[in-house]
C-alpha cells in the first residue's frame, strides 16, 4: 500500500530516480543508434571479407552480462584508465556510454535480420526502374524501417532495465547516477521495501508496456 | 530495319552450368516478341541480362544498333517479373517510384501515372494500400509501374502466371496496347497467350535458340522436331 502511495502521490524522489532512468536510457539507445544502424546496413547489404565473423561477433555480444562490461568500462573511465582524463566516471554520461554500448549487438544484430528478411527481388525491382545504388538502399530500408524501430525499442528495453553498467559506472549517487535499477537493489539493502516496490512498479510498467509494443510492432 | 534490341551470341553460365549459350534475338520497335520453352530453358535469365541485371558471359546486347554495356541497359529496358514485388505503399506511391527517384516534376507524375493506371483499368485506385490488392491487381501495378517509365523496351516474365481469366485478360489488353509506345519481350509458358500476343516468336531450349518466326508460321508449321514437342505438350527439359 505505501508503494502504490509513493507513485500515486507523484513522490519527488521516485520520480527523479524514473525521470533519470528513462533520461540515461534514452541517450544511451540513440547514441547506439549512430553506428549500429550504419553498422547494420553494411552487414545486410554490403559484401566484404569477414561479413559472416562480424555477424556472429554481434550475435554472440547480445548476451554479454552486463556487470562484465561495466567492469571493463570501469577500468577504461577510472583515474588510471586510458579515459581518466575525461573524468567520466560516476556521471550519467558515463552510464549512457555504457548503455549505449551494451544495447550495440541488440540494435546491430536486430536490424541486420529486418533489412535481410526483406525481399531481395526488390533490390532488382529498385535497380530497374532506375535506382542508383543509394536509393536501392533507401528502398530497403524503408521497407525494414519497423524492423528498426522494433530494435531500438528491444534495445532500450535491455538498457533501462540493465543494473551492472549503472552500478558500476554510475555508482548510484543520489540525484546524481541513481536509476531504477540500482536504487532497488540499494533500498531493498537497506529495508526500505514501500521505495522499492514502487520503483520496481514503475520498472515493470515501462519493461512491460514495450514489450507489448514490441509484439504488436512483430506483428505487424 | 534496324532492330530496336538485337543480342549477339549472347552466353550465361552458372557455377559453370550452362544457362545460355550463343543466343542471338532481335525484337523490332512496337512490337511484341515472345520467349517461350521449358522451365529452365533460360528465358528469365535472358530477359534479366536484357534488363541490366545481370551480366552476361559472352556476347553482345545492341540497341538501335549501339552497342550497350549493363548500366546502359538499366536506363533503356524495365522489367516486369514473374514474381510480384510491391512496395510497402499505395498505388500511386508504387506506380510513381520510378519518377520520383529521377525527381520528374510532380504535375508530370500525376499525369503519367494517372494515365498507366488507366492503362491497367485500375483508376481510382491511387490511394489504396498496394499490399492489400489481390495478386492480380497487383500484377497490374507491377504493369503500370513499368509503362509509367515510357522506357525503350519492356521486359515481363511470364505476365499472367498465376492470374485468373479476367485479370489475364486485363493485362494482355494493356500489354497489346502498350506496344504502340515501346518495344516489348516477354517469357511465357502460355502458347495461346504467344499466339494471341505476339509478332515474333522465340523458342529457348537449354539455353538456345532452336526456332523463331511469325505466330502464323511458328505455330502452325514449326521446324524444328523440339518445337513440334513443345507445342504439343511433350517436350521435357
Amino acid at each position: 500500500m505505501r508503494a502504490i502511495q509513493l507513485i500515486i502521490s507523484g513522490n519527488p524522489e521516485v520520480y527523479g530516480i524514473t525521470a533519470l532512468s528513462l533520461y540515461v536510457s534514452v541517450l544511451g539507445t540513440s547514441l547506439s543508434c549512430v553506428w549500429s544502424i550504419p553498422i547494420a546496413i553494411g552487414l545486410a547489404l554490403r559484401s566484404f571479407p569477414g561479413k559472416r565473423i562480424s555477424k556472429g561477433f554481434f550475435n554472440a555480444m547480445i548476451g554479454v552480462p552486463t556487470v562484465t562490461l561495466g567492469l571493463f568500462l570501469y577500468l577504461v573511465l577510472s583515474r588510471s584508465g586510458p579515459a581518466g582524463y575525461f573524468q567520466l566516471l560516476y556521471t550519467p554520461t558515463a552510464i549512457i556510454i555504457g548503455q549505449s554500448i551494451l544495447v550495440t549487438p541488440i540494435i546491430v544484430s536486430f536490424s541486420t535480420s529486418a533489412l535481410e528478411s526483406i525481399d531481395p527481388d526488390l533490390r532488382s525491382l529498385a535497380r530497374t526502374l532506375g535506382a542508383s545504388n543509394n536509393q536501392m538502399y533507401q528502398v530497403v530500408i524503408r521497407e525494414a524501417s519497423w524492423g528498426i524501430v522494433l530494435a531500438i525499442i528491444a534495445s532500450f528495453n535491455r538498457a533501462f532495465a540493465e543494473l551492472g553498467v549503472a552500478l558500476m559506472l554510475g555508482g548510484n549517487i543520489a540525484n546524481v547516477t541513481r536509476v531504477l535499477t540500482t536504487a532497488i537493489a540499494l533500498s531493498t539493502d537497506m529495508g526500505d521495501l514501500p521505495l522499492s516496490i514502487a520503483l520496481a512498479i514503475i520498472l515493470l510498467v515501462i519493461v512491460v508496456t514495450l514489450s507489448v509494443v514490441i509484439n504488436l510492432l512483430r506483428k505487424q | 530495319m534496324t532492330s530496336r534490341v538485337e543480342t549477339v551470341d549472347l552466353g550465361k553460365r552458372y557455377d559453370g552450368i550452362l544457362a545460355l549459350e550463343h543466343v542471338r534475338i532481335s525484337a523490332q520497335p512496337n512490337e511484341v516478341t515472345s520467349i517461350v520453352g521449358t522451365n529452365g530453358a533460360g528465358k528469365t535469365t535472358l530477359l534479366k541480362i536484357l534488363a541490366g541485371l545481370e551480366t552476361s558471359d559472352g556476347g553482345r546486347v545492341l540497341m538501335d544498333g549501339r552497342e550497350v554495356d549493363q548500366n546502359e541497359l538499366r536506363g533503356l529496358c524495365t522489367m516486369v517479373f514473374q514474381k510480384t514485388v510491391i512496395l510497402g505503399t499505395t498505388v500511386y506511391g508504387n506506380v510513381a517510384y520510378g519518377l520520383e527517384i529521377k525527381s520528374v516534376p510532380r504535375q508530370e507524375i500525376d499525369r503519367r501515372v494517372k494515365s498507366a493506371l488507366h492503362s491497367v483499368n485500375l483508376e481510382g485506385f491511387e490511394k489504396r494500400k498496394a499490399r492489400k490488392l489481390s495478386g492480380g491487381e497487383q500484377q497490374r501495378v507491377s504493369l503500370a509501374r513499368a509503362l509509367v517509365l515510357e522506357r525503350d523496351l519492356l521486359l515481363i516474365d511470364e505476365p499472367t502466371a498465376n492470374l485468373d481469366p479476367a485479370n489475364a485478360l486485363l493485362i494482355e489488353h494493356a500489354i497489346t496496347e502498350a506496344k504502340s509506345m515501346t518495344t516489348i519481350i516477354l517469357s511465357t509458358h502460355n502458347l495461346p497467350q504467344a499466339r494471341r500476343l505476339s509478332d515474333h516468336v522465340v523458342h529457348l531450349h537449354r539455353g538456345r535458340v532452336i526456332e523463331e518466326g511469325p505466330p502464323s508460321s511458328f505455330f502452325t508449321a514449326p521446324q524444328d522436331e523440339r518445337t513440334k514437342l513443345f507445342i504439343n505438350g511433350e517436350l521435357q527439359y
